[in-house]
């Protein structure tokens, strides 16, 4: 890291600089918020920190899916509205429709409603109404903000067992991609880094709760900077997630795997082969839906499909298999263009595939 | 410039200003009433400012807090090298708790240093190895600090914690390391980690916990004692603190301490009998041994558990964490639903383990010894420890490689090693004198000799409270016949007569007399939940009275128990006689013999008898009350109380 970075950077100075212009009674106060609210009793303190802290436990999920193979098939979550939505990370935990566990220990089978690649965020919906959520910060957190992070790190609460808090701060504010291939993501926004071990197995999808209880942001899936082996604690701001999570919630960004447009005649309807990208062969039930070669002069090469791209979404519609792609370019007209998300490497693309 | 630099830059930036919450500041309580902090605004400007006088007053109960806890925490090396931890006294005659983890790498001594900057040697007591308990002794001292003990049911999450110990052995100056959190979590399991160690109803915190934290404190925001530190989750960051510790309960330890003391290798208990969670709810019965004690009470196949201990149970997960907090053989207060009706009755938990089950699966569990400390050793060897698999416990077998060094305590101290005394299978040949003097080695002990103490201390009481005993006459067999004269505690008043000598014993309620000449014969009564049963509970008092602990095959202090499911827990002195094992239950306080319970075969209830005094203990019982399980089949009313010589009694 050192040999990295040999003298500060000018963004490095700006956001120091920012910091020392600022008054120390201004550090002090947000540093105080948590410290000091309900004093000067210690006791008042604990019990408004105990009622800061259960009401996040009550708004935070436990998130069950697809695992083995070294990799864990737990997640956290938190609720964003009161009608069951659910916010969590994108990840492979989503493979399969996770089940979801809430504070009271209600189990409950979610269906995935949303996903934004780009932010690794998902949006999980449950049935179920008038449960306690948590409200989305607008604005990013300042620097040194005192934070509550509420995840079921490590899987240790199960059942009706609340899940685990740390505290910390939030300790800077900046941008992942500063030097790209560091951090595998493929999130290029704004991310808060902690000053707490926040960012363990099963603790991605965790909400980040501010003093005023509210959600400024949702921990991020591990990462680890390739060549020092560190690994990073951060969270990704809600001011960069609201948006996306609001037009899901309001139904404006539904992503389905029931697509509605009926099923086409055979030749009348686009498949791999026509648009000139040959998949990987399909041998499981749920083979992942990756590109093995690109026919040149084709429709997929002239939008610059690559190999071992993964395909994510067509239009609305989630590709969680090859089953889910053909079937859903069996309902595109071959005439119309197929617009498809794919991921490649840690980046997310998305291309307009012109017949 | 990456972002991890920023970080660390931002770090630093808050740390100055952040010291004042985040740590321990360098100003003494009394400085703090009007203090002024300088902070560093800028590279070359700085100023003072005023601190919130409630930011003061939450850093001046904090450094108070620190204060209070420090000087009792313990930070335990092995002698020659082997490893270390933490520990914690919690009496001024210095007893300390810690992780068996911790202790077994060291055997039956250690040395502690404490805050103080001294050097104590210290001794095993007992062991709980399935809890991850041990209780040491240090010595030299009868007025150590010691902690004050909270209660850990009481615990929230989210309230300020503090963790102080011997991270990664650092406190070779014995300055112990403060770090600071929250809970994160209470009431947490933790399954049981290889075959043996199980944390349950224990605490979670992101206070920094690492290898040579475990044994120690963690403490609440005053400083008192919350529980002992003793595992991590860890993972793929490698073995540092992953913002995940775990502290075994607090209450937890104080179930197991009376035990601890006894210098016993501990088990843990099972209810006979497994739950699972029902879909609808609660803590259905899915499998029950007759044999147990649970069963006798009437709880079957399909019940439902609501409570044990006073702990209210709804999943299968919530009974482990109650059971597993509790020694075997309580009897602890039990509720559970038949078909819609609530049963409040007491149990007797049974033992997790036979005693040869746990001493082995306590050896398969035991870290490879430390390499002997062989006189012409190479440098780079000195202070390597045993690797250990890869297990969750923050155990603290030693630096690792690149880890900070142990220092050879034996340089610090010149002149304290004494040829000890060698003891079957300890590698501590070089044991100091002060040490052997208060250890013994015995198989299904940690250190017989705290057990012995105690025996000769119960056996003193017993006699002292017992009415006209003499070391001279009491003793011989021919002049000490029992006889007691009263009569049923009921409208009626029945007389009754009982006469207890070596080979006759007599009860006569009203005009009939039950007879018995051997202890068979009292085997029988007791499986047969005779009222005769009573004749086996005086015989193995006045046979305890004559002829001491000697009189048994087997006699051992056991630890404390609950009496009839209440605290305050009672000592209970254990005395095995051919089939026959008697329970001698003292309270704690004032000494007083409460109750005698003498099982004949495991597998039925005991014949128990409680022993009233009345106002004075000094005179003879008042009352004496015969029970199986839960049922009262003799009470008594003592008029008189004599012993005669045989022939007299009749």
């Amino acid at each position: 890291m050192t040999n990295s970075a040999p003298k500060p950077s000018r963004r490095f100075q700006r956001v120091t600089q920012s910091l020392f212009n600022k008054s120390c009674a201004w550090c002090l106060a947000t540093l105080a918020i948590l410290i000091l609210s309900g004093l000067p009793r210690a006791s008042a303190y604990e019990t408004n920190l105990s009622v800061l802290v259960r009401q996040a436990q009550r708004a935070a999920v436990k998130v069950y899916g697809a695992g083995g193979g070294g990799l864990v098939a737990y997640q956290s979550g938190f609720l964003v509205s009161p009608a069951g939505h659910v916010a969590t990370a994108w990840s492979y935990v989503l493979d399969v429709e996770p089940v979801v566990v809430l504070d009271d220990g209600r189990r409950f089978n979610a269906t995935i409603v949303g996903f934004e690649p780009k932010l690794e965020l998902a949006v999980l919906k449950i049935e179920a109404d008038d449960l306690p959520y948590l409200e989305l910060a607008a604005e990013v957190p300042e620097l040194a903000e005192p934070i509550l992070a509420v995840s079921n790190l490590f899987g240790i609460a199960s059942g009706d067992e609340p899940a685990s808090v740390m505290q910390g701060t939030v300790s800077s504010i900046s941008r992942l991609d500063a030097r790209r291939g560091t951090f595998k993501t493929p999130y290029t926004g704004t991310v808060m880094i902690l000053d707490l071990v926040a960012n363990n197995p099963g603790a991605a999808g965790g909400a980040v709760v501010d003093s005023k209880g509210r959600a400024i942001g949702m921990l991020g899936k591990e990462l680890r900077d390739a060549s020092a082996g560190v690994w990073l604690n951060y969270a990704l701001p809600s001011s960069a997630l609201r948006e996306a999570i609001g037009n899901i919630v309001a139904g404006r960004a539904v992503v389905t795997t029931e697509p509605e447009s009926p099923m086409l005649a055979r030749d009348q309807s686009h498949h791999p082969e026509t648009l000139g990208m040959n998949l990987i062969p399909n041998v499981l039930e749920n083979t992942p839906a990756f590109v093995d070669r690109v026919i040149a002069a084709s429709a997929a090469a002239r939008a610059d499909v690559r190999p071992d791209d993964l395909v994510l979404l067509i239009g609305n519609v989630r590709i969680d298999s090859q089953r889910t792609l053909l079937d859903s370019l069996r309902r595109i007209d071959r005439r119309d263009p197929v617009v498809m998300t794919l991921q490649r490497g840690s980046q997310i693309v998305s291309v307009t595939l012109m017949p | 410039m990456t972002i991890l630099d920023n970080a660390m830059a931002m770090r630093l930036v808050i740390g100055c200003v952040g010291a004042l919450l985040l740590a321990p500041a360098p100003i003494s309580a009394d400085e703090s009433q009007a203090v002024k902090t300088l902070v560093t605004t800028g590279a070359d400007d700085s100023k003072f400012v005023e601190l919130d006088p409630r930011l003061e007053e939450a850093e001046r109960l904090r450094i108070k807090a620190v204060d209070r806890a420090l000087p009792a925490t313990v930070c335990i090396f092995v002698p020659g090298g082997g490893g270390g931890g933490s520990g914690v006294l919690i009496s001024p005659d210095g007893y300390a708790l810690t992780n068996f983890h911790v202790s077994s790498p060291a055997g039956s001594y250690m040395r502690c240093g404490l805050s103080d900057g001294r050097i104590y040697d210290a001794v095993i007591i007992g062991i709980d190895p399935v809890g991850d308990l041990a209780l040491i002794r240090l010595l030299g001292r009868e007025d150590f600090p010691y902690v004050e003990i909270a209660d850990s049911r009481k615990a929230q999450v989210g309230q300020w914690c503090m963790v102080i110990g011997n991270p990664f052995l650092l406190a070779t100056n014995l300055q112990p390391t403060v770090t600071w959190g929250i809970l994160s979590g209470v009431g947490r399991y933790q399954y049981p980690s290889g075959t043996l160690l199980e944390y349950a109803d224990c605490l979670q915190t992101d206070a920094s916990i690492n290898p040579g934290n475990s044994g120690g404190p963690l403490f609440d925001d005053s400083g008192r004692l919350l529980g002992i530190v003793g595992r991590a989750s860890f993972e793929k960051r490698g073995r540092v603190n992953v913002g995940v510790g775990y502290a075994i309960s607090i209450n937890q330890a104080m179930n197991f301490l009376g035990d601890l003391h006894s210098g016993r290798v501990l088990d843990h208990a099972t209810l006979g009998a497994t739950v699972a969670t029902d879909p609808d709810g609660g803590a259905r019965v899915s499998n029950i041994l007759d044999s147990s004690d649970a069963y006798r009470r009437g709880l079957r196949y399909g019940h439902t558990v609501v409570e044990i201990d006073g702990r209210s149970v709804n999943t299968a997960n919530q009974v482990q964490n109650v059971l597993a907090t509790l020694p075997p053989q309580w009897r602890v207060p039990l509720v559970y639903m038949d078909r819609g009706k609530r049963i409040s009755t007491l149990v007797r938990l049974e033992n997790l383990h036979t005693s040869d089950e746990l001493l082995e699966k306590m050896a398969a569990a035991l870290p490879p010894p430390p390499p002997a400390p062989e006189p012409p050793r190479e440098p780079e060897k000195q202070d390597d420890a045993p690797d250990q698999s890869d297990d969750e416990n923050g155990d603290d077998d030693g630096p690792k490689d690149g880890g900070p060094k142990l220092p050879d305590l034996k340089k610090l101290i010149p002149g304290r090693q004494g040829p000890g005394k060698g003891d079957g299978g300890d590698k501590n040949n070089d044991m100091p004198p002060a040490v052997a003097a208060v250890f013994e080695a015995r198989r299904g002990f940690a250190n017989y000799f705290p057990n012995r103490v105690k025996q000769q201390d119960m056996l003193a009481s017993l006699r002292g409270q017992f009415p006209n005993w003499s070391a001279d006459a009491s003793t011989d067999a021919n002049v000490s016949v029992w006889k007691i004269e009263g009569k049923t505690d009921s409208e009626q008043a029945t007389p009754i007569r009982i006469i207890i000598s070596d080979d006759a014993f007599e009860l006569t309620i009203g005009d009939k007399t039950i007879t018995a000449t051997n202890r068979t014969e009292l085997y029988n009564a007791i499986t047969s939940t005779n009222v005769s049963g009573i004749l086996a509970c005086l015989d193995a008092w006045r046979s305890l009275l004559m002829r001491g602990t000697d009189g048994f095959g087997e006699c051992y202090y056991r630890g404390t128990v609950p009496l009839l499911g209440q605290r305050p827990l009672r000592d209970c002195l254990i005395g095995v006689s051919g089939e026959l094992e008697a329970n001698w239950l003292l309270h704690p306080d004032t000494a007083a013999l409460e109750a005698i319970e003498v099982t004949a075969d495991r597998d039925d209830d005991p014949a128990e008898l409680f022993v009233k005094w009345g106002d004075d203990p000094s005179k003879q019982p008042t009352h004496l009350e015969l029970r199986y399980g839960t049922t009262s089949i003799l009470n008594v009313k003592v008029d008189s109380w004599t012993v005669v010589a045989k022939g007299e009694a009749k």
